[in-house]
């Protein structure tokens, strides 16, 4: 028989363990609360024509325990659940290969802990190819091979076929040890070895439930490095704003866009994804912005800067200001740190002379500490050559010149315009 | 005590001990010293000043975290949900499959939009990466990767290019062409090299840089036509497995979240590390930024996803329930920051309300485990993405 494979236990306790294992002991735990004498799910032998069925229990008993007992409201959710539970071989139809559940009275029954997939199971296809062989050994009904087992056992006789004598022989003597149980247990040993074998080798077409996720194999760990300290000093001195003043903050800002949010406000004339038709799409798209664009642009100045549009209008305002200068140095370091590092050098250069050296045709202003850090930088250029600057010059047009812009007669005209008209498409 | 400012694998003879083994890059006084791991160890140790012992770094490190948890506990006035209380609760939601992607022969890892707001890029378990017209279902490019497990795929701003890896612990670049029938793989760049799987990347605001975080437990910015390495992050203790850039225009900031429980943020310009926050009792699988920068969201082995404000320093929300006991693979927000869309291991996905905690709809559909969730860029819709093959449009 298949042994567990030395599962790593960790001396920690639950703190080290995988993800995995923190799924199988959850749903142990509802395992255990499900087989509780009194609150659990009541397990009984059931009479059937001359035989008796033992140690079963009916699919709506699940359903509805799991409704009671795991504050589940929703039918639907528990039956999802208790599928799961039943593909990772928790508990099984005793008549069926494929692990799911139903709501009515198919009957179920437990799976030894011996089977649990918490035990690190990975049975090799010799331990598949004996039970297999095992199950031809046994001329009962209930144990024929199903096609597709038929056909893995083929498939298996031809990769095996040197050891076949070997796992035909291991067949024989777990069959020969089976046959001296008792016929209730074996009747509940069998169905418990089968539904071990549709976990880790299922029906086709269902879900393997012992995949695992690469990333989660191999764990790499660092030990604990001295380091931490300095951190967790420097973390002491940083400035925190109250949960009240947060929690505010997040509300604002959450009711603030709903109305651009498509999942709370059908956007203009309708999802495309909904409707099959990409007006909004085109619309958004176009240069001319609508009311509910133009109206975004107030509430922060890093929305207008996140809009082309928003961009190109407070360009033009600055321009009446004769403070373009400001902008377009700012676009220019935002799109020094996006080129190539090999562009960086003549690019750093380029902006120096065009905003910031003596004598710079768009001369701008910048507090005098900045202006000697960059002078400093541009000796060695790099992609933040111009950070201290450019910080300077966006706090200054976000104080200054947007609330102007905000105010101004060309902003105020915008918004008043009227929601631009859908195209008629035919 | 050393400052270990840049880490880089070569191997050699050690400065110290002259043994060939894989050697450290490190500065000792503006000094460049290429020591053995040992010795690096063996030098944190000497660097203890007299009296000092590992066991009583451990004990100060210990009560200075718990002082800085005391400083954080001290403005914690109220839970974001009582606040929440004098909102309304939210209606019923209408969420369907609108579209469904058929194409992938494995399992589908990741997904990543066109900021066109159609376009999609998907990779999956058997090496494909492919670039859909998620809007008519059609497949426009498909390249095949010479490994498997191809968990990050990203699209670049432009559009006109794609970034994908994986096992190969690579991060390459494929431009996307016009002509369908060109060889996409041919004109293949490799921009990053880690020394574990590459578990997620993005590009920043240009197509011209790459942020990949990896299973060696790094992060690193990437010049894509060079290959250069900008700057590399380290603060990680285990594998990091995903990471998200701020959305602020001039954000200079990004999260990244692990499989050593914590989520940290960093600045791009000098490498260091900000931010910390460790509540979660398992790996971390996603992390996601909210809508205005201040806040993100994780989602973990442990079933819950969390809320962390960068303000208040602290976890401010745990989205939780005792009927999810799988894993959260993968986060995203709607476009207000109000719905919180998470996709989980028991192949459901939920829908949170992010200021009042509670779950506003669970979304069924998918066969296997959820493996990625992304909003559009407008937010009209959210695309999954499973291992049972299939990517879902939801709107």
């Amino acid at each position: 028989m298949a042994q567990p494979s030395s599962c790593a236990q960790s001396s920690n306790g639950v703190a080290d363990e995988s993800p995995n294992m923190l799924v199988y002991r959850k749903m142990e735990d509802i395992i255990a609360r499900m087989q509780d004498e009194k609150n659990g799910i009541p397990i009984r032998t059931v009479k059937s024509f001359l035989s008796k069925i033992p140690s079963v229990f009916s699919g709506s008993d699940i359903v509805q325990w799991m409704q009671k007992n795991l504050n589940i409201e929703d039918q639907v959710e528990a039956l999802h659940l208790g599928t799961l539970m039943a593909a990772h071989g928790y508990f099984f139809p005793i008549s069926d290969h494929v692990l799911t559940l139903k709501e009515d009275g198919t009957f179920y029954r437990f799976q030894t802990p011996y089977f649990w997939p918490s035990n690190c199971w990975e049975p090799e296809n010799t331990d598949y190819a004996v039970y297999l062989c095992k199950r031809t050994m046994q001329n009962k009904a209930r144990l024929e091979l199903a096609d597709y087992e038929a056909e893995s056992l083929a498939r298996l006789q031809r990769a095996f076929a040197r050891k076949w004598e070997f796992i035909f022989m291991q067949a024989e003597a777990q069959a020969k040890v089976d046959k001296k149980r008792d016929k209730i247990e074996r009747k509940i040993l069998d169905s418990q070895e089968r539904a071990f074998w549709d976990v880790h080798r299922p029906v086709p077409g269902c879900v393997n439930t012992t995949e695992a996720d690469i990333k989660k194999s191999s764990r790499m760990k660092q030990p604990h490095k001295t380091r931490k300290i300095q951190h967790c000093q420097e973390q002491l001195d940083r400035h925190r704003l109250k949960m009240s003043k947060v929690a505010e903050s997040l509300l604002s800002f959450a009711e603030q866009y709903l109305e651009y949010d498509p999942f709370f406000t059908t956007p203009e004339p309708s999802n495309p994804w909904i409707s099959d038709d990409v007006t909004s799409w085109e619309l958004e798209a176009c240069k001319e912005a609508g009311q509910q664009r133009v109206k975004r642009w107030a509430f922060c100045f890093d929305e207008v800067m996140k809009d082309p549009v928003g961009r190109e209008q407070f360009l033009k305002f600055l321009e009446s200001e004769f403070s373009s200068e400001n902008l377009r140095f700012w676009l220019a370091v935002q799109e020094l740190k996006k080129r190539p590092i090999r562009e960086v050098p003549t690019r750093v250069q380029e902006i120096w002379e065009e905003f910031l050296a003596p004598g710079a045709p768009s001369a701008i202003n910048v507090d005098s500490r900045s202006y000697d850090k960059t002078t400093q930088n541009i000796k060695d250029p790099g992609r933040y050559a111009f950070q201290d600057a450019q910080e300077h010059i966006y706090k200054l047009m976000k104080s200054d010149s947007y609330s102007r812009f905000i105010r101004s007669s060309a902003y105020q005209e915008l918004l008043q315009a009227k929601k631009k008209k859908s195209k008629n498409l035919f | 005590m050393c400052d270990q400012t840049f880490l880089a694998i070569t191997f050699g003879p050690c400065d110290n001990c002259s043994q060939n083994k894989p050697l450290m890059n490190i500065y000792l006084k503006n000094e460049p010293i290429n020591y053995c791991s040992l010795c690096v160890e063996l030098m944190a140790c000497q660097g203890l000043a007299k009296g000092e012992t590992t066991n009583t770094l451990k004990a100060e490190s210990e009560s200075l975290k718990a002082k800085l948890e005391e400083e954080r506990a001290k403005l914690h006035d109220v839970e974001l949900h009582q606040v929440a209380e004098k909102i309304d609760a939210l209606g019923q939601f209408v969420m369907k499959t609108r579209r469904t992607l058929k194409g992938h022969g494995n399992k589908v890892l990741c997904m990543d939009w066109c900021r066109d707001k159609r376009r999609i890029v998907s990779s999956s378990q058997d090496g494909k990466v492919i670039v859909w017209d998620a809007y008519t279902t059609n497949k426009e490019h498909a390249v095949t990767m010479p490994c498997t497990w191809v968990m990050a795929c990203a699209y670049a701003p432009s559009g006109c290019a794609v970034a994908c890896g994986g096992l190969d612990n690579k991060c390459s670049v494929y431009p996307l062409s016009l002509d369908k029938n060109e060889n996409l793989a041919a004109k293949k760049k490799s921009v990053a090299m880690h020394t574990n799987y590459l578990s997620s990347c993005s590009f920043t605001n240009s197509d011209m840089q790459i942020l990949t975080s990896s299973g060696d437990g790094t992060c690193a910015l990437w010049d894509v036509e060079s290959g250069q390495l900008l700057q590399s992050f380290h603060g990680h203790s285990a594998d990091v497995l995903s990471l998200d850039l701020a959305p602020s225009e001039t954000g200079n900031t990004f999260v990244s979240g692990g499989c050593d429980k914590k989520a940290n943020v960093w600045d791009m310009r000098s490498g260091q590390n900000v931010q910390s926050f460790e509540t979660h009792e398992s790996d971390i699988n996603n992390v996601k930024y909210y809508p205005s920068g201040d806040a993100f969201a994780t989602g973990s082995d442990d079933a819950t996803c969390r809320l962390y404000d960068l303000r208040a320093d602290r976890e401010v929300a745990i989205y939780s329930k005792d009927s999810i006991i799988f894993g959260a693979s993968s986060v995203d927000f709607s476009l207000s920051g109000r719905l919180l869309f998470a996709g989980y291991n028991d192949y459901t996905i939920n829908v949170w309300d992010v200021l009042k905690g509670t779950r506003v709809a669970i979304l069924f559909g998918h066969e296997n485990r959820v493996s990625t969730v992304r909003v559009s860029p407008d937010g009209t819709a959210f695309c999954s993405g499973s291992w049972d093959n299939t990517l879902r449009i939801w709107a």
